[in-house]
């Protein structure tokens, strides 16, 4: 079967089962490989996307229900990663292996879309749902509150020094 | 040192000791001619600088360092080339870190386990840089005909200050690349002071591809013609396949094969099962599915959680298998007059690693010869595995190290790894091979489970006089009951056995250590801070218990102890290491008592605090807890404070509060909620929603600070864990006077009045 959303700005058809899940199609049918599976049951969070700015695991979420929505994920939340998230992110050094962080960030993101300054219960609540089995949580509240006080464009990325290349 | 003068090429080939360590040097340092076209897959260039087979300048100025181990989220990918880059001067900001594949001749040791990545790389990473930087100082030297002695380095560049002349490594990389480098057994080291990389926080390298979801993970491996495979193996470990309905499912969508695979009775070997090959992971899951398998009949099928609680029971009431340690007379002391008696059972059970990314791996078998990409932790011994396996030859395998989404010990077993091999040679196409959640929890090595029957005793002046451990395990009870073999390891299931060194030893006149084994048809292995993360429960938790009963401070008890003088008599047969120095765990101890006020804090009703302390991977680590525990028995950590000695250097400061932070968070996770169970030799818990992982909302801050010592640097990886565990279970008895001697928590009743 066909179906057709929006992913990251772009209109996509894809023709794939319809109970096929929407995290399946974005990493093995769009080459989208920065939402994660974890764990298949939206236990974990891995898989978070924003499904008309809502965030929503895309593990239990079919194609056929996101027929003509708009989906943002990981690759999308900006172009080159200037999302106040994301900058907070790297400027906290929040990973550690890094598997999960996509999802955070994406479930962060949609917690300052709503509440641009939540406080710690705040970011608890809205992050609860996301597993960081390496145990980054104080950064990741601690990042999230750096993103709320970021503007939230600015040309200059975070400061980073070294950065990999190939893998 | 005059380096124009040749070195003889077998004198920079050889072996380079390490203090402390063992690893040696080697082949790093290769023949400069033959190092071409090895780093970054671009040939070497005349010009281009590449004194060994961890760094290329090119004339550009652009610097490529390796990074040589498997990167799961421990941070070696950022901590061992800023080693590197900070002997070689230089600049952080501009070098490219680039991830080696196994090559042990080129690389020696490339392994992620043990917390072992600082402790023996810390001086040949260091060798590596500082001899790259003498040809680039010889080079600007020759240049500019002026001694070697005037010229410094600084952020990739070399200075003679006395004629105010500069050049860049770029700029010196031709000359650099015809001066053959120096010995690296002689080369000169920073003195520590002149670090300027070591010791400054610097962000792990691959966050920004991280914060942007690029592919770079195990499950992001994508090859040309790739095809996608689910493997199912039997809910009993090692079962094989009498039947199942292949024909149905090859006529699934997508299907491409299916096939059983016969596998063997090894449990870390390939085992026996169905997989499925289709042309997207879904199309393979969704046949499987409907895959109906008739398992054979299996020996373990009959074993479980509650016969091994039987079997354990049965055992303590015997006399113990084998001793491990007897100092002293401890029957005597437990009847000497005055003496007070404790007697307690603990028990931690079975746990599951559980890394965020399940386990898989891409192979392409062609014309003979195997291409590998992994995120092993061992990517030789899967190598081997894959070779004897497939009836290979190490040298017709190729293996990319992939960055894994967390390993904690899973990783250092290579069942994937064999698994996607034999499929990939049975389809003669590349496969990804990708485990769900449900074949990872079901499937692991777990942490074995541990019984420890502890009995001790205090004197009449709360002094600890005598301890006895009955150690109850897994392993082979013939061989255990056996006498013992000199050279031999203890018939302990993997990651189920006990150092004769293991605290109190050593601290106390009158102490036994004995050990009794069930045998075991699970796999188990090591789980961050193998044993260690079990038997600190049981021995940090008892030690309390007779604080308490001798009516001391828990953390003076402790610092008590630990200023006796050490008994330092020969290990005995279980081959351990030799004990920790004590000065060092009074340091930490003290450091954790100012830091988080113990004994001058007034807690309200209903908060406590708890210390416990311990050894392991050549790490110190003391921490205190603070809980509150509600009248219904529901815990919340408050706090956590951590002190620890790992030495002289704290090399990356920001990804070493990581780590910590990291570790006394798992550590909180195991304690709360996780358990693996086995019923009818099966796995019961499948996913998260069964085995808790820590969430947000349950974390507390975790104050990290760093004892400097003048030790050699050692790992971090794993020796924060184990004291958070009796820590926290002591914080809880200080609210409700409940001894917590079985975990995890919320199977406890903790309820209080």
């Amino acid at each position: 079967m066909t179906f057709t959303f929006k992913v990251n700005g772009k209109s996509t058809t894809v023709d794939v089962p319809a109970d096929m899940p929407l995290l399946w199609v974005l990493r093995d049918v769009l080459d989208l490989k920065g939402t994660k599976y974890g764990c298949g049951i939206g236990q974990c969070g891995a898989c978070t996307v924003h499904v008309k700015g809502t965030p929503t695991r895309s593990c239990r979420t079919p194609v056929q229900r996101v027929q003509g929505s708009e989906i943002t994920t990981i690759e999308g939340l900006s172009s080159d990663g200037s999302h106040p998230v994301q900058r907070a992110w790297e400027a906290v050094d929040v990973p550690q292996c890094g598997y999960c962080q996509a999802g955070q960030i994406m479930s962060a993101a949609a917690l300052l879309a709503r509440n641009p300054n939540p406080s710690d219960a705040d970011i608890d609540t809205a992050m609860n749902g996301n597993l960081c089995r390496c145990g980054t949580y104080l950064r990741i509240r601690e990042a999230i509150h750096r993103a709320a006080a970021m503007p939230a464009t600015d040309a200059n990325a975070a400061n980073r020094t070294g950065r990999s290349d190939k893998n | 040192m005059d380096t124009k003068t040749p070195v003889d090429r077998r004198q920079f080939l050889r072996v380079s000791a390490l203090a402390g360590g063992g690893v040696l040097l080697a082949t790093y340092i290769e023949p400069v001619a033959n190092a071409g076209a090895r780093l970054a897959g671009a040939p070497k260039t005349a010009a281009d600088f590449q004194p060994n087979a961890f760094i290329r300048i090119t004339p550009d100025g652009s610097i490529t360092i390796i990074a040589k181990n498997p990167e799961l989220g421990q941070g070696v990918k950022t901590m061992l080339p800023m080693i590197i880059a900070d002997e070689l001067d230089a600049d952080w900001s501009k070098v490219t870190i680039e991830q080696a594949p196994l090559d042990t001749t080129k690389f020696q040791r490339q392994f992620a386990g043990g917390s072992t990545a600082t402790p023996t790389n810390w001086m040949p990473m260091r060798k590596v840089g500082a001899a790259a930087r003498a040809v680039l100082v010889s080079a600007a030297a020759q240049t500019w005909n002026v001694p070697e002695s005037e010229l410094t380095t600084s952020a990739s560049t070399v200075i003679h200050q006395a004629s105010n002349r500069k050049a860049s490594y770029g700029e010196l990389s031709a000359k650099a690349s015809t001066i053959t480098p120096p010995d690296m057994e002689t080369v000169k080291l920073k003195d520590p002071k002149e670090f300027t990389i070591i010791g400054k926080g610097m962000p792990g390298v691959d966050n920004h591809r991280i914060v942007t979801g690029k592919p770079l993970f195990g499950i992001d491996v994508t090859v040309p013609g790739m095809r996608y495979a689910v493997f199912e193996k039997a809910p009993v470990f090692a079962a094989k396949v009498k039947s199942s309905n292949l024909d149905e499912i090859r006529k699934e969508p997508g299907v491409k094969n299916a096939f059983v695979v016969d596998g063997g009775q090894q449990l870390q070997g390939l085992l026996g099962g169905v997989a499925i090959v289709a042309d997207s992971w879904w199309a393979a899951q969704s046949a499987r599915a409907k895959l109906k398998v008739v398992w054979d009949e299996h020996p373990t099928s009959s074993q479980s959680s509650a016969s091994f609680d039987a079997q354990a029971a049965e055992l303590s009431k015997k006399t113990p298998m084998r001793s491990l340690r007897k100092d002293g007379n401890v029957d005597a002391a437990f009847k000497g007059s005055g003496a007070k008696v404790v007697e307690a059972r603990y028990f931690y059970p079975f746990i599951s690693h559980a890394p965020l990314e399940p386990q898989n791996c891409t192979a392409h078998f062609k014309d003979g010869k195997l291409e590998i990409w992994s995120q092993s932790q061992t990517p030789e011994s899967g190598r081997a595995l894959c070779a004897q396996t497939l009836g290979l030859k190490d040298t017709d395998i190729t293996i990319h190290l992939v960055r894994g989404g967390g390993g904690f010990g899973r990783r250092l077993n290579n069942d994937y790894m064999v698994e996607a091999a034999w499929i990939a040679k049975e389809v003669g196409v590349p496969v990804k091979l990708l485990w769900t959640r449900e074949d990872d929890m079901q499937h692991d090595f777990y942490r074995p489970a541990g019984y420890h029957y502890l009995k001790g005793a205090v004197d009449s002046s709360g002094k600890l006089v005598a301890w006895r451990n009955h150690f109850v395990s897994f392993g082979d009870p013939e061989r255990m009951a056996a006498p013992a073999q000199p050279n031999t390891p203890l018939p302990f299931a993997p990651s189920a056995g006990i150092g004769a060194t293991e605290f109190p030893a050593r601290f106390i006149p009158n102490f036994a250590l004995d050990a009794s084994v069930m045998p075991l048809g699970v796999p188990t292995g090591a789980l961050r801070a193998p044993g260690s993360n079990g038997i600190a429960f049981a021995t940090q938790s008892f030690i309390d218990e007779l604080a308490a009963a001798a009516g001391k401070d828990p953390l003076q008890f402790r610092l008590d102890i630990l200023s006796n003088t050490p008994i330092t008599q020969d290990p005995g047969p279980a081959g351990a290491p030799p004990g920790f120095e004590a000065t060092r765990m009074r340091g930490v101890l003290e450091l954790v008592r100012d830091k988080s006020g113990w004994g001058k804090t007034t807690l309200p009703k209903g908060t406590g605090m708890g210390v416990a302390f311990h050894f392991s991977h050549r790490g110190y680590f003391a921490e205190v807890v603070q809980a509150t525990v509600a009248k219904d028995g529901s815990v919340k950590v408050d706090k956590v404070w951590v002190a620890g000695d790992v030495g002289s250097q704290i090399i990356n400061p920001l990804n070493a509060e990581n780590q910590v932070q990291g570790a006394v968070l798992d550590g909180i996770g195991e304690a709360l909620g996780q358990e693996i169970t086995i019923e009818n030799g099966k796995t019961t818990q499948s996913n998260f929603n069964a085995f808790p992982l820590l969430r947000l909302r349950q974390v507390p801050p975790v104050e990290v600070s760093f004892k400097i010592t003048d030790n050699p640097p050692t790992g971090l990886g794993e020796p924060a864990l184990p004291p958070v565990v009796p820590a926290l279970c002591s914080a809880i008895y200080a609210v409700t006077g409940k001894r917590v001697r079985s975990l995890p928590l919320s199977k406890q009743d903790l309820k209080w009045a």
